[in-house]
């Protein structure tokens, strides 16, 4: 019974520990030439630095290797070395003085965010868990959205109201929606995806959904818009909304939902920019930057990234070389200019194919993963960070309009760094139990007392159609492929 | 929905690819235009905190140093030693360094060298990146004379106007003054806002000129405009050489040659009084209404040349006007303004054979920079070859190893060698006994000629073009005096111009 104990033959993980070598060398390397660019000495605390970074990316290795032997091997290393050149990045912008530029603040959110994804590892054995809290995240994604809404806790800040207050600690409670969301989203759409899918009137050729199917992904959709208007956070509406439409045509296959998902937002999107000014401003901002009346206020920050960007040229000033003073916000939402401006459009493609390996990571273990729900999540999961990524950079260097999201683990930020390193739990969570070798037994081997229709391949199909329609009338509470995977489980133990 | 999932990844991929485009697009496509910048103060910040190179002049005297300083930018660059007067000598060539964006002259064409960023100094970075030195710029050494560059500032005196001198064997250019000019060293402090102020009280400092009326007029250029190569004015009977030369050319006259030179020339296609060009003073040029070609440029007969010139013909006096190159710019390296003439410019479109007419004598259109004029004497000096006028003689690393030496090369060659020899003899006929003899110098043949250019409702403005010695030139010169006329007599533009152009002339001959 080999097969049904896989840890027995888990990989050693060599492999991972030999690319977080690389990563921390590579952010140590950083941060030395930061030290002597700016002061010719090692930079001041440069082995607490590296000390901490390398004993928390080792924490989570062991973690990985005593719970999730299987977890994908690339992904923690891709993590530490973006959040180690973030360190070594805030570390250089806090050693030439800029105003809230802190890297003794910026090392304790990393390592908290780090401890955080050990404990949801060791929390979380079976992703499939999160399931059950379908409805629970629902309230807690919109719970945290609501938040800075709240007279006395919610502050404005820049224009934008997506900050809580509780003393002294202040918190972006929509990096957070945005698991709670994932996680609603998948354990929603793994249960009501037929009905969703299947039933509906053609229209133009699309299938258009029912409109009673919709009911509580639209209360999500439009508390959330609808709060996100009133907290004038324009990257975040997008991103759940990105998310929503994503994950719909994840779990249905149905382009109409793209469509409509476009059309309203496009819909949205022309009516927000016809009643705020706010808006109508960002657009302004957007489309022409280059006015002398908006560049020495609005637009400031943006041409004052494009400069900085081009100044990096193709291979950048080098560390400590440029200019981020005149960047506002250039430790936060600005880091990536401020990162081309030292690092140069080399550094920055880099960068941004170690995120592309991340996001590519994880749908492909949404694809290996073999119930529904795992891979809606993952799909999910690595879809949002994709988002918000292009959100972010797109905004920087004018794809699309300036919103204010950050920079997954590069920019300073606690609420951002905690949540992405949950999220980063979640994907390895997903990894491990995508890459197990199937519990059930492979052909020729003894057979189990597992029912012979809950093979994993009717499950890895997902489709397994037939059953699904007849089984509708259950409402999703009937056999989908979950209570299959279920079984699985069971045996498992 | 493992399907789904591909074609997400696939979505993935392209939102992706979105970003590197956009990143590369500012990174690398616009880069340059967006280190250019007026906004974009990155480029000048790097460069001030940079131990920048020097300018030098001929014979190794620095014109243009960065002190070590104690504040943010480390480096203040200081023009002739923070000297003003001298500074002043020097600024239309140097130009200044402002921290508010504003970069001229030198400072700005040449700085790839003196910022140590030029291509072809490539080495020496790599030798500091792996030595650890921090990049020093190279000096750049001007084709300028400091001794001639002095004479022409001092001949100027407070006239408004300028003066340019060039080697016509080599197009080097020895000297170019600029009046009135400024003191960089105020517009190069470090504090931006009297930065600002100091750059905005000189723009708005525009010199008054005299007018034919006595009222109250303003020279179109401020004082930190290069009049030599960026102002553009009437050339008046200097251009009388390049009608000579196009005669000479295409019609096979020479200056024996009898040409008309009535008291009264009707332009073409004019009737009555508003088409008649008298000569100055109404004065007659030749009683039997004919002269040869060579007195009528001695003596500068008006209703000689504009028949010349219609003689000549539109294509004629186009097609030598853009042998000489006057209607492209020049990268000395600053760009210089471009010239204009009847038919080849925007400001001037009419090439009606009234306006060809009127060239002739430099007038209607007709505006040039002084530096064109000099090259007319350049390349009648030169045999007709005229050599591509240029500022930097050499550039050397900050190990003074020479990086770089400008080779002279042939610009244009707009007439023939006979025709320069023949336009050579009309010229020192003008210096030993015509409108330009306050340009004689002793014991040297010199070569010139005379300007007077209308400029209504401004006074006269004064020219004197002119190279020596006329048998072996050594320097070819054009003195401009904005405005500076008191009537259209041309004696009065020889008598004014003339002997500052000698001052220059024996300045650069007696090296």
């Amino acid at each position: 019974m080999s097969a049904l104990r896989p840890e027995e033959n888990a990989p050693t993980r060599v492999a991972e520990a030999l690319l977080l070598v690389v990563a921390l060398a590579l952010g140590m390397g950083g941060m030395w030439m930061v030290g002597h660019s700016i002061d010719n000495s090692l930079p001041e605390g440069f082995w607490t630095y590296s000390i901490v970074l390398a004993a928390l990316a080792f924490t989570a290795h062991i973690v990985l290797r005593l719970r999730a032997p299987y977890a994908d091997q690339v992904i923690l290393p891709a993590v530490i070395l973006l959040n180690s050149v973030s360190m070594a990045t805030i570390l250089r912008q806090d050693l030439a003085g800029i105003d809230g530029a802190n890297a003794s603040r910026h090392l304790m959110w990393t390592a908290l965010g780090i401890i955080v994804a050990c404990v949801a590892l060791f929390v979380i054995k079976d992703h499939r868990s999160l399931r059950r809290l379908t409805y629970t995240a629902m309230i807690v994604g919109i719970v945290l959205v609501i938040l800075p809404l709240v007279p006395g806790l919610g502050r404005e800040i820049n224009g934008a109201r997506i900050w809580i207050y509780i003393g002294n600690f202040s918190l972006q409670p929509a990096e957070f929606a945005k698991i709670a969301f994932a996680v609603f989203f998948a354990g929603y759409l793994v249960a009501n995806r037929d009905t969703l899918a299947l039933a509906g009137k053609k229209f133009l050729g699309l299938q258009l959904p029912r409109l009673r199917d919709l009911g509580p992904i639209l209360i999500v959709w439009a508390v959330s818009l609808a709060v996100l208007i009133g907290e004038k956070d324009l990257g975040t509406s997008l991103l759940f909304f990105g998310l929503f439409v994503g994950m719909l045509y994840l779990a249905t296959d149905r382009v109409g939902w793209i469509v409509i998902g476009l059309a309203m937002f496009g819909a949205g999107a022309v009516v927000a920019w016809s009643i705020f000014s706010h808006v109508q401003l960002r657009v302004n901002i957007w489309l022409d930057a280059f006015n002398p009346d908006l560049m020495t206020g609005h637009s400031y920050q943006l041409v004052q990234g494009l400069f900085a960007m081009s100044y990096g040229g193709m291979f950048g000033a080098g560390w400590g070389e440029g200019y981020p003073e005149y960047i506002p916000f250039a430790f936060s939402d600005f880091i990536y200019a401020s990162l081309g401006e030292e690092l140069g459009l080399t550094g920055l493609l880099a960068i941004l194919l170690i995120y592309l390996v991340i996001v590519q990571r994880g749908l492909r273990h949404a694809v290996g993963v073999r119930d529904g729900f795992g891979k809606l999540l993952a799909g999910g999961l690595a879809f949002v960070m994709a988002l918000q990524l292009f959100v972010v950079v797109g905004g920087i260097t004018r794809v699309i309009p300036l919103t204010g999201l950050t920079l997954p683990f590069m920019a300073q930020g606690g609420s951002s760094l905690l949540a992405n390193w949950i999220v980063i739990a979640l994907m390895l969570r997903i990894s491990d139990a995508a890459r197990r070798p199937s519990a059930l037994p492979t052909r020729g081997a003894l057979a189990d007392p597992v029912p012979a229709a809950a093979s994993g391949d009717a499950i890895a199909v997902g489709g397994a159609g037939p059953v699904q329609a007849e089984t509708e009338a259950g409402a999703g509470r009937g056999a989908t492929p979950d209570d299959a995977t279920q079984i699985v489980r069971g045996v498992d133990r | 929905m493992n399907a789904t999932l591909r074609r997400l990844s696939t979505v993935v991929m392209v939102m992706f690819l979105a970003l590197m485009v956009s990143t590369s697009w500012i990174q690398f496509v616009a880069a340059g235009e967006l280190n250019d910048h007026p906004r974009n103060v990155r480029g000048i910040y790097s460069a001030l905190a940079r131990d920048r190179g020097p300018i030098v002049v001929r014979g190794g005297e620095a014109i243009v140093t960065s002190v070590p300083v104690d504040d943010n930018f480390k480096y203040q660059r200081t023009y002739s030693e923070g000297d003003g007067g001298a500074a002043s000598v020097y600024a239309p060539v140097t130009g200044y360094f402002s921290v508010n964006g504003t970069v001229t002259g030198m400072e700005r064409y040449a700085n790839s060298y003196l910022a140590g960023e030029d291509d072809s100094l490539w080495l020496d970075r790599l030798q500091n990146l792996v030595t650890g030195e921090e990049a020093q710029g190279s000096s750049v050494e001007l084709t300028i004379d400091p001794k001639v560059q002095k004479a022409a500032w001092d001949a100027l005196g407070d006239n408004i106007g300028a003066a340019v001198a060039i080697d016509p064997k080599t197009g080097a250019i020895l000297a170019m003054v600029s009046k009135p000019s400024y003191d960089p060293n105020t517009l190069a402090v470090h504090n931006a806002g009297e930065a600002t102020a100091a750059s905005e009280a000189l723009i708005n400092n525009k010199p008054q000129v005299n007018s034919i009326g006595g009222e109250e007029r303003l020279s179109p250029y401020g004082p930190t405009i290069n009049r030599t190569i960026n102002a553009i004015y009437p050339p008046g009977s200097t251009f009388k050489l390049l009608t000579a030369a196009a005669a000479i050319e295409y019609e096979g006259i020479t200056p024996d040659t009898s040409i008309p030179a009535e008291d009264v020339y009707q332009l073409p296609g004019t009737t009555g009084d508003g088409g008649r060009v008298h000569n100055y003073g109404g004065q007659t040029c030749s009683d039997t209404g004919e002269m040869p070609l060579k007195d009528a440029m001695r003596i500068s007969c008006n209703t000689a040349f504009l028949a010349l010139a219609n003689e000549v013909g539109a294509d004629g006096m186009q097609q030598m006007f853009q042998d000489f190159g006057f209607t492209e710019s020049i990268d000395i390296p600053m760009s210089t303004s471009v010239g204009a003439y009847p038919g080849l410019s925007d400001s001037a479109t009419d090439d009606s054979a009234a306006r060809i007419a009127l060239s002739g004598m430099g007038q209607g259109d007709l505006r040039m920079t002084p530096l064109q004029v000099a090259m007319m004497s350049a390349a009648i000096a030169n045999d007709g070859d005229l050599m591509e006028p240029y500022l930097v003689q050499s550039v050397r690393d900050s190990d003074l190893e020479l990086v770089s030496q400008t080779k002279p090369s042939r610009y244009k060659s707009p007439f023939s060698s006979s025709t320069a020899d023949a336009l050579t003899e009309m010229m020192v006929e003008v210096v030993r006994d015509g409108s330009g003899t306050g340009a004689q110098i002793s014991g040297v043949d010199v070569a010139g000629k005379t300007g007077t250019a209308e400029d209504d409702p401004r006074s006269p403005t004064l020219w004197f073009t002119s190279f020596a010695p006329a048998d072996d030139p050594q320097v070819a010169v054009a003195v401009v005096l904005e405005n500076e006329g008191q009537s259209t007599d041309e004696s009065t533009g020889g008598a004014l111009a003339s002997p500052i152009a000698a001052q220059i002339m024996q300045a650069a001959i007696s090296k």
